[in-house]
């Protein structure tokens, strides 16, 4: 890092207005401990270099460390904005290598609790937005939301952040009585208050012109940059894991059956395809289906167990497998080496934010500094998550 | 088209360089030699029915009985929803390799962080650099025989058990209320109940 400090660029020119800035780690609309080297001209960059690992927790070293059933608290760790994915992407890779399979009711509850955790993330993802836009309200109104589903959430787990709620072979704890209908109640209240969140913010002319065709990616180049999720969506490709490799859930006839929903694709909403507002929108769009989701699924909620029969000892024989989810910041996928002992051999999570940041040394050349910060934040990378 | 398929195109256009498929437990896999990593990577990319665009994962297994580390591509494609899994069989002593950056971005930051953790050097790459660690750390903490140094300027990454200190603490905090309050007395063994007789009168203050 130090050598890129140093290569000062055009410091010999009288009237040149270059500097270079540290933009972070303890700044407010980076999200997380997260350093960005910025060299500018004046408000234009010339580049933007993230400088990553502040909260390096060597998770995946960890992993080689500890018996199967025991990493699961550490997923949360992986990403504590939707901490469900990250347990549900290493049970599935899990019971991939053992051959097992939860049980439908457990499916059900993977998927519910799933969608309430990603309508969760996407909305500090655009409170978020909105406030390092420099709307604050917005940000009060989304996190108002989430402590509902935190409650919920708490009634179902025990935990309203790193949730611990899945389990290899099904999931840890059944709905609570009352809880059905309760989740049913904040669904009503969500869909008005989506629409009234779409009047505050999403359709306010001073945060369209801030966010339309900024930072454009088109689809492309954030294939090639290996973008996922609602960053991938937002340039135009029409891919969900859900839906195009279904996995757990998503994978079984009867849910599919029953859960009719579909996949928000980006089309330069306000201006191009592939600018923040594109990222920005698909998430709105996505909470709306989550919901449909969630609402579907838990109307058809089965009954039965929620465990599957699993050993004692979890002991894959030898192997490897990639568990993959559709996560609130796109593919979580878990690749778990066994060498058929009790603990994983090597264990690797590929994680949505760390492709994401890939891009931003490529996309920030050109853009205005505040500009900067609304890419950063139509991105929704969460540092734990880049780093692991 | 499955895996077999992929399979089957790669055997045919590159010959031995391509290993065969190994057995379908989980996720099938192809070894590749480490010269032709960066061909076979852009044919598939580009062949008309297969393009694998999307490089999902790029990762390091070490091996240190077979004396090799391993790299692991997992592609796939959007268009054709399939996917294949490549691996290349590295020298553990001087890891080398070249970047598939020239192929897909994305592998810039995945090959950063094999470098970080694994020490693979990747050639050809634009920006070698560690990514999660310090510039001046010593090691590559994800190979198997990695030995921590302890700390890192003078920052331990070691820590007693918290309880340890806790009890200590709490002893202090014992001796400290017992030199102020000392405890009272031994109480002096109660007095035999009085005989029946005449009360006895109490006694002056």
């Amino acid at each position: 890092m130090e050598k890129l400090i140093l290569r000062r660029v055009g410091m010999d020119h009288p009237d040149s207005e270059e500097m270079i800035l540290n933009f972070g780690p303890q700044h407010p609309s980076t999200h997380g401990v997260i350093n960005f080297i910025v060299e500018t001209d004046g408000e234009v960059l010339k580049k933007a270099v993230p400088d990553v690992g502040y909260l390096h927790r060597s998770i995946e070293k960890i992993g080689e460390g500890v018996a199967y059933p025991g990493f699961m608290p550490y997923t949360d760790r992986v990403d504590y904005v939707a901490a469900m994915f990250a347990n549900e992407g290493y049970a599935l890779a899990i019971e991939r290598l053992l051959k097992i399979d939860a049980p439908p009711r457990a499916h059900w509850l993977r998927a519910i609790s799933g969608e309430l955790v990603r309508i969760a993330s996407h909305l500090v993802s655009v409170g978020t937005m909105a406030m390092d836009i420099g709307a604050f309200t917005p940000m009060l109104h989304g996190i108002r939301e989430r402590e509902t589903i935190n409650d919920l959430i708490e009634e179902l787990c025990g935990a309203r952040l790193t949730y611990n709620y899945h389990r290899i072979g099904g999931v840890a704890f059944d709905a609570p009585n009352g809880w059905r209908d309760r989740v049913l109640k904040f669904l009503d209240h969500f869909d008005a208050f989506l629409v009234e969140f779409d009047r505050l913010i999403s359709f306010n002319e001073i945060y369209i012109r801030r966010l339309a065709n900024v930072a454009v990616i088109p689809g492309a180049l954030a294939i090639d940059y290996g973008l996922v999720g609602p960053n991938l969506r937002g340039s135009g490709v029409d891919w969900d894991l859900r839906r195009d490799l279904p996995y757990g859930p998503w994978a079984l006839p009867e849910f599919r059956e029953k859960v009719k929903w579909s996949v928000p694709v980006g089309t330069g909403f306000m201006g191009t395809p592939g600018d923040c507002y594109d990222r920005y929108y698909i998430r709105c769009l996505e909470m709306k289906e989550s919901s449909r989701i969630a609402r579907q699924a838990l109307e058809s909620l089965p009954e039965g167990e929620v465990m599957a029969k699993v050993p004692r000892k979890i002991k894959p024989e030898a192997g490897e497998a990639l568990g993959r989810v559709e996560s609130a910041r796109g593919e979580l996928a878990y690749y778990v080496v066994c060498d058929g002992t009790e603990k994983a051999y090597r264990l690797r999570a590929r994680t949505g934010s760390f492709t994401a940041m890939g891009i931003i040394e490529d996309i920030s050349p050109g853009l205005m500094v505040a500009d900067l910060v609304a890419l950063i934040a139509s991105l929704d990378v969460v540092a734990p998550e880049i780093d692991r | 088209m499955t895996t077999d398929g992929i399979h089957e195109r790669l055997k045919a256009v590159f010959g031995d360089d391509v290993g065969p498929l190994s057995e379908a437990k989980m996720d099938a896999f192809a070894l590749v030699k480490k010269e032709r990593i960066v061909e076979v990577c852009r044919f598939l990319k580009t062949e008309p029915g297969l393009e694998l665009e999307f490089l999902e994962d790029e990762t390091a297994v070490d091996w240190p009985k077979r004396n090799v580390i391993e790299i692991v591509y997992h592609l796939l494609s959007y268009r054709h929803r399939h996917g294949i899994v490549l691996k290349v069989e590295l020298d553990r002593a001087a890891p080398v390799i070249t970047t598939v950056e020239t192929v897909w971005k994305t592998a810039n930051w995945f090959e950063r962080e094999i470098y970080d953790l694994f020490g693979v050097d990747f050639t050809g790459h634009p920006d070698l650099r560690r990514l999660l660690l310090p510039d001046d750390w010593v090691g590559h903490p994800l190979r198997k025989d990695y030995q921590d140094a302890g700390g890192w300027h003078g920052i331990s990454s070691f820590r007693e058990n918290p309880l340890v200190e806790l009890r200590r603490l709490d002893e202090v905090r014992r001796a400290e209320a017992a030199k102020l309050n000392p405890p009272p007395p031994p109480s002096p063994p109660p007095a035999a109940p009085p005989a029946a007789g005449p009360a006895v009168p109490p006694a002056k203050a």
